[in-house]
């Protein structure tokens, strides 16, 4: 492979980690919130509050429901009034964004449904404040299944990325297209999925190793 | 601690003194669930220092009581008082500030699991924002007092079912509680350690004059460390009184199902050859409660009547440090002693005694 290949090929890297690396985080600061809300007002939850639950039920789910390259396009306006453009990496990461953060927010809300009830009740038995039981028990609790979700987001956005490519987003998947499928450089695109797998499999086993030792359940 | 494993019916010692001002109070507390009363009028007062065992089948509202103690239920009538002062109309918020003046236990412990048992004994006092440094130096004086002393830095799964309820209470205690509520604190456990774990709460209740209410369905747990038990029927107060003599001379039908597995039973197969045909030995039930179950009864029958019984079946214990006695005796009328004399005569002694019936030939 040409010095040039491996530039664009870095380059590509680069802008794949910068976007997912951006909108993972707005998961994680937007989803998590979220995640918790949902769970916290839903009926029986922490602080019951029916309307909110569902609104913003509705919400997360039209989000979730729009097929991200529609998404992609449909938030052109919004994305200019953002950052100013809506090409580039940077452009993409608020499509990316707007898909990732209902999309975590609903493993999220898995995650945290599954601790079990009991522990919230001795919490509140022993006078825990409703923001006690979201801060004692809720989070702590479910950290180690919040953290394999975050990974799962993180791989799919790796994947997302790739689409972004239809934006000029730059990053690893829109170099496959572009010179492994309209160029026939086989080899780019075959680099590309090794630099893939091995983006995958470094943040697989780093989460589970993170997970590991966060959880002490046995 | 040392803690010894305890021996299920022979323990004697009494629970701490009860005299002293009501910790809890219940005046006509009732809940519903749906179409379903889960309490009934529930009137009852637990003074500092008691040991109230709460027993009932299951469905008869224990868990829903002893739950309106702390407001994690609220009753639709009546009124429940925590050391004088009203919480059923306290809000969620008005309750905290009450709650850490009550310390809980649960069956299955409830403990954090990704928190260590220093942490997990320490977050009642995290709750109460007490220091760190200060909360985690309580936190190992509780461990110590539970006999942990050497496990703080345990995470729960690491624990066995009876060193993660010593967590508990631990836990339980930490807030310096002026009441303890247990719902269960020993089913899981085996009996061994359902004996440790008792003859932890009752060490202290004794040492610091805790007051304790108690849910379970182990009528021995109620014997060994109760001093008071209320029986609960369908969300109703079915009885309620002092455990040596509600466990020696149960009023309400509910009381004595409860406790038959307790009490001696005549064996099967003398129950079996019992007729009310009159002739032979006579098989008599005596109940007897303190010094008259220690006294020489079948002595005393044959130098008052010349006749001799036979003891058949029974046993002594001891609940709260009274003696409880079951016998089941056959007795032989002679011509000069008729069935009515001996039955009088075990009537004036016996808090209870009942005729069987009759045995042809000596069983
Ligand atoms: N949250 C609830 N929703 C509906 N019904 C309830 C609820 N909690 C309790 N009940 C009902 O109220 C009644 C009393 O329940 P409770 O849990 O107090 O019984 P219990 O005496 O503790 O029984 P067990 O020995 O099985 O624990 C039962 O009929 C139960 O089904
Ligand atoms: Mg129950």
């Amino acid at each position: 492979m040409s010095a040039h290949l491996l530039d664009l090929l870095l380059k590509a890297t680069g802008e794949t980690l910068l976007m997912t690396a951006a909108s993972g985080l707005a998961s994680l600061v937007f989803g998590l919130p979220i995640g918790l809300l949902l769970v916290v007002t839903s009926p029986g939850g922490v602080w019951p509050a029916p309307w909110t639950n569902r609104v913003l039920g509705t919400l997360v789910d039209a989000f979730r429901s729009v097929p991200f390259i529609i998404l992609l396009v449909a938030l052109i306006p919004f994305t200019r009034l953002v950052v100013g453009t809506s090409i580039g990496t940077s452009a993409a990461i608020v499509p990316l964004s707007i898909a990732a953060i209902p999309y975590y927010a609903r493993i999220a809300e898995v995650s945290l449904r599954e601790v079990d009830s009991g522990l919230v009740e001795a919490v509140r038995a022993m006078g825990g404040s409703r923001w006690a039981l979201v801060r004692e028990v809720l989070v702590p609790e479910a950290l180690p299944s919040l953290v394999a979700g975050f990974v799962v987001t993180l791989i799919t956005l790796i994947g997302a990325t790739a689409i972004a490519g239809a934006i000029g987003a730059g990053g690893l998947g829109d170099l496959a297209i572009r010179y492994g499928y309209q160029r026939f450089q086989t080899e780019v695109m075959l680099a590309v999925v090794v630099v893939l797998i091995l983006l995958v499999t470094i943040l697989q086993k780093g989460g589970d190793a993170l997970v590991a030792r966060l959880d002490h359940r046995r | 601690m040392n803690v010894q494993p305890l021996h299920i019916g022979t323990a004697g010692s009494e629970p701490a003194a009860a005299a002293g001002p009501p910790v809890v109070e219940l005046a006509g507390v009732s809940k519903r669930f749906g179409a379903r009363a889960a309490l009934d009028d529930v009137t009852l007062t637990v003074r500092r220092g008691e040991v109230l065992g709460i027993i009932g089948r299951s469905g008869a509202g224990k868990s829903t009581l002893i739950r309106c103690l702390n407001g994690l239920e609220r009753p639709d009538a009546g009124e429940v008082r925590i050391e004088g002062r009203a919480i059923s109309r306290l809000s969620e918020r008005e309750l905290q500030p009450m709650r850490r003046r009550i310390g809980m236990i649960f069956q299955h412990f409830n403990l954090l699991a990704n928190s260590t048992a220093s942490e997990n004994v320490a977050l009642p006092l995290k709750i109460a924002g007490i220091a760190k440094a200060e909360r985690m130096r309580r936190a190992g004086e509780l461990l110590d007092l539970v006999g942990l002393s050497d496990r703080g830095g345990a995470y729960p799964a690491q624990l066995s079912g009876g060193q993660k309820q010593r967590v508990g209470i631990a836990r339980a205690l930490a807030a310096e509680p002026a009441l303890l509520l247990s719902d269960e604190a020993t089913s899981a456990l085996d009996p061994e350690t359902t004996g440790q774990i008792l003859e932890l709460l009752r060490d202290i209740n004794r040492r610091l004059g805790l007051t304790v209410a108690l849910v379970t369905h182990e009528m021995e747990v109620v014997r060994e460390i109760a001093s008071r038990v209320v029986v609960l029927e369908n969300g109703r107060v079915a009885e309620e009184g002092e455990v040596w003599r509600v466990f020696a001379d149960p009023q309400a039908p509910i009381t004595a199902t409860l406790l038959r597995s307790l009490r001696p039973e005549l064996p099967a197969d003398l129950a079996a050859r019992l007729t009310n045909t009159l002739g032979g030995e006579a098989v008599f039930r005596l109940d007897l409660i303190g010094d008259a179950a220690r006294a020489p009864l079948l002595a005393e029958l044959a130098g008052r009547f010349g006749i001799e019984a036979r003891l058949l079946h029974g046993g002594i214990e001891t609940i709260q440090g009274r003696p409880v006695a079951r016998l089941f005796v056959a007795v032989s009328p002679s011509p000069a002693v008729d069935l009515a004399a001996i039955a009088a005569f075990f009537a004036s002694r016996a808090t209870r005694s009942d005729l069987l019936g009759h045995v042809s030939s000596s069983p």
